[in-house]
C-alpha cells in the first residue's frame, strides 16, 4: 500500500533521513521505534507530503506522492503535537475539516461520542489542554474512516482512560483489515497493537520484521523488552 | 478553493484590525475633502496618504496574519488539499478584505467629491497597490521561517518602496546629472510599485507640475495613454511576480 524508496533528507546540514526504504501493507499495525531524533516524525511527514523529501519517492497505491494530494483522502493523521487555529472552537475546526473533505460516506463519530466532545464544541482552540487537544486530533484522523492511519505518539498527554478508549479503537481499526502506523516510546503499549515492528536509527530503517520473528531473534517474552534489549545493543556499539 | 477562500476572509473580517483600517482611511478621506473645496487637490492629498499608508498596512498586516496562520497552513496541508490551493485561497482571501476595506474606505468618498474618471482610477490603483503589497508580504514570508525575521523584512521593504527608493533616484539623478540617463531612469521609476502608481494617477489628472522628473520623462517618452498602460501592465506584475515566487517556494517547504 505505501512503499518507500530510498528517500533522503536533510534540514541544512543535518540529514534527517538518509535512504531509507520500507514498504507497509494493508492489514498491518506498524510501529515505528527508534531513538528520539532518529527520522520517525520526518518519515511520516514525507509520507504525508508535509515535508518534501531530498532525494527517493514516496508510492501510495503504486503511484508516487509527488505533486499529488488526493490519496490524502485515505490517509487519518494524528499529529504529535496538534496545532489548530487557536482563535477556533472546536466545532468550527471540526466543520471546515468536514467541509474541505467533502466526504460522502459514513463519519466515524465513536471517538467523537467517547471523549464526549460534544459538550465542549464551543470551547475555543487556545483554552484547551494538551491532551484535550490531542483527543480532538484523534477524533478527526479516525472520523473519516480513512484507509491508513498515521499516529504520532498517539497517547502520549491522554489520561490512561483516555489512552484506553484510543487503544480498543486502534485494535477495532486494525480488525477491519486497515493499515496502521504507530510511533510510540511507551513500549507496553505496543504489545497488544502491533504486527510488525519497524526500527530506526540515524535516519536508516535498520530493520522490519513481524513480532514473533523479533522475539524469536532476541530471545525476549514481550515485544517492549526486545526492543528495550535492541536499544541498548544498538547505544553500545 | 472558494470554501478556503470564504474561511480566510470571515477570519480575518472576525479580526477587527481590519475594520480599524476601513475606519483610519474613512476618518482620512472624509477630512481631507472636507477641507478641501478643489476637489483635484483633495485627490492629490489623499493619494499622497494612500500610497503611504496602504502599502504600510496591507504588508504588515499580511505578514502578520501569513505567520499566525502556520497552524491553519499546518492542519490544511495533511488534508487532502493541494499546498497552491492553500497559498493561494490565503492571498485571495487577504486579497479581498484588503480591496473591501480600501473601498469602503477610500471608495465612497472618492466616488462622492471627485470626477467619476479619477475616482474610478484612483480605486484602480489603490486596489492594486494593495494586492502588491500583499504578494510581497507573502514573498518576505516564504523566504523567513522566523516571525520577527519575516515582519522585519516587511517593514524594511516598505520603508525602502516608500521612502528609500526616491532618496536612491534623487541621489543617481544628481551623480550622473552630466549623462544622458533619462531613459534609464525610465527603467529604474519600474522597480518602484509606488512611484508607478502614483505616474498612473498623476497621467490622468492632468498636473504634470507634480509629476516630478522621471515622472516628466516616463509621460514624455510613452505619451499619456500608453504610458497608462505601461504602467498598469508594471503595476500587474508587481503583483503577479513576488506571489508566483513565494508560491514556488511555499510548495518545496517544510512544516
Amino acid at each position: 500500500m505505501i512503499v518507500i524508496q530510498k528517500i533522503s533528507k536533510k534540514f541544512g546540514k543535518l540529514t534527517v533521513l538518509d535512504g531509507a526504504s520500507a514498504q507497509f501493507n494493508k492489514g498491518e499495525c506498524i510501529a515505528l521505534i527508534g531513538p528520539n531524533g532518529c527520522g520517525k516524525t520526518t518519515l511520516i511527514k514525507s509520507i504525508l507530503g508535509m515535508v518534501v523529501p531530498n532525494s527517493g519517492d514516496i508510492l501510495f497505491n503504486n503511484v508516487s506522492i509527488k505533486n499529488e494530494f488526493l490519496y490524502r483522502n485515505n490517509i487519518g493523521y494524528m499529529p504529535q503535537i496538534g496545532r489548530y487555529p487557536e482563535n477556533m472552537s472546536i466545532g468550527q475546526v471540526i466543520d471546515m475539516i468536514k467541509n474541505i473533505r467533502n466526504y460522502n460516506g459514513q463519519l466515524d463519530e465513536e471517538l467523537l461520542d467517547l471523549y464526549k466532545i460534544k459538550d465542549l464544541l464551543n470551547k475555543k482552540m487556545r483554552t484547551l489542554s494538551g491532551g484535550t487537544t490531542q483527543k480532538i486530533s484523534a477524533t478527526i484522523a479516525f472520523l473519516f474512516n480513512p484507509d491508513v492511519l498515521i499516529l504520532d505518539e498517539p497517547t502520549a498527554g491522554l489520561d490512561p482512560l483516555a489512552a484506553e478508549i484510543l487503544k480498543e479503537k486502534i485494535i477495532k481499526e486494525k480488525q477491519k483489515g486497515k493499515l496502521i502506523i504507530i510511533t510510540s516510546h511507551l513500549l507496553s503499549e505496543l504489545d497488544e497493537l502491533v504486527t510488525q515492528v519497524v526500527f530506526m536509527q540515524d535516519g536508516k530503517i535498520r530493520f522490519h520484521k513481524n513480532n514473533d520473528e523479533l522475539k524469536h531473534d532476541t530471545q525476549m517474552p514481550t515485544i517492549a523488552k526486545a526492543i528495550t534489549h535492541i536499544l541498548k545493543t544498538s547505544s553500545h556499539e | 478553493m472558494n470554501r478556503l477562500i470564504k474561511f480566510v476572509v470571515l477570519d480575518i473580517i472576525k479580526n477587527r484590525t481590519i475594520l480599524g483600517y476601513t475606519l483610519l482611511l474613512a476618518i482620512f478621506s472624509w477630512s481631507v475633502f472636507g477641507l478641501e473645496d478643489n476637489s483635484t487637490k483633495g485627490v492629490l492629498t489623499l493619494l499622497n496618504i494612500m500610497l503611504l499608508i496602504v502599502p504600510l498596512v496591507s504588508i504588515i498586516f499580511s505578514t502578520i496574519y501569513i505567520y499566525n496562520s502556520s497552524e491553519f497552513i499546518d492542519l490544511m496541508v495533511s488534508q487532502p488539499v493541494k499546498r497552491n490551493k492553500i497559498w493561494t485561497s490565503l492571498f485571495i482571501g487577504l486579497s479581498i478584505s484588503q480591496i473591501l476595506a480600501f473601498i469602503v474606505g477610500v471608495g465612497i468618498p472618492l466616488l462622492l467629491f471627485a470626477p467619476l474618471n479619477i475616482a474610478i482610477g484612483m480605486i484602480g490603483v489603490g486596489c492594486m497597490v494593495s494586492v502588491i503589497f500583499i504578494a510581497i508580504a507573502f514573498l518576505s514570508c516564504a523566504i523567513t521561517h522566523d516571525k520577527s525575521k519575516g515582519i522585519g523584512v516587511s517593514i524594511m521593504l516598505w520603508l525602502y518602496f516608500a521612502l528609500l527608493f526616491d532618496g536612491l533616484v534623487l541621489f543617481l539623478l544628481f551623480q550622473f546629472a552630466d549623462y544622458p540617463i533619462e531613459h534609464f531612469m525610465i527603467g529604474i521609476t519600474m522597480l518602484s510599485p509606488i512611484d508607478m502608481a502614483r505616474i498612473l494617477i498623476l497621467l490622468q489628472l492632468n498636473v504634470s507640475a507634480l509629476l516630478g522628473h522621471t515622472g516628466a520623462i516616463f509621460t514624455d517618452f510613452f505619451g499619456t495613454i500608453f504610458g497608462t498602460f505601461i504602467a498598469t501592465f508594471v503595476l500587474c506584475l508587481w503583483a503577479i511576480v513576488p506571489f508566483y515566487l513565494s508560491l514556488r517556494m511555499f510548495n518545496k517547504k517544510d512544516l
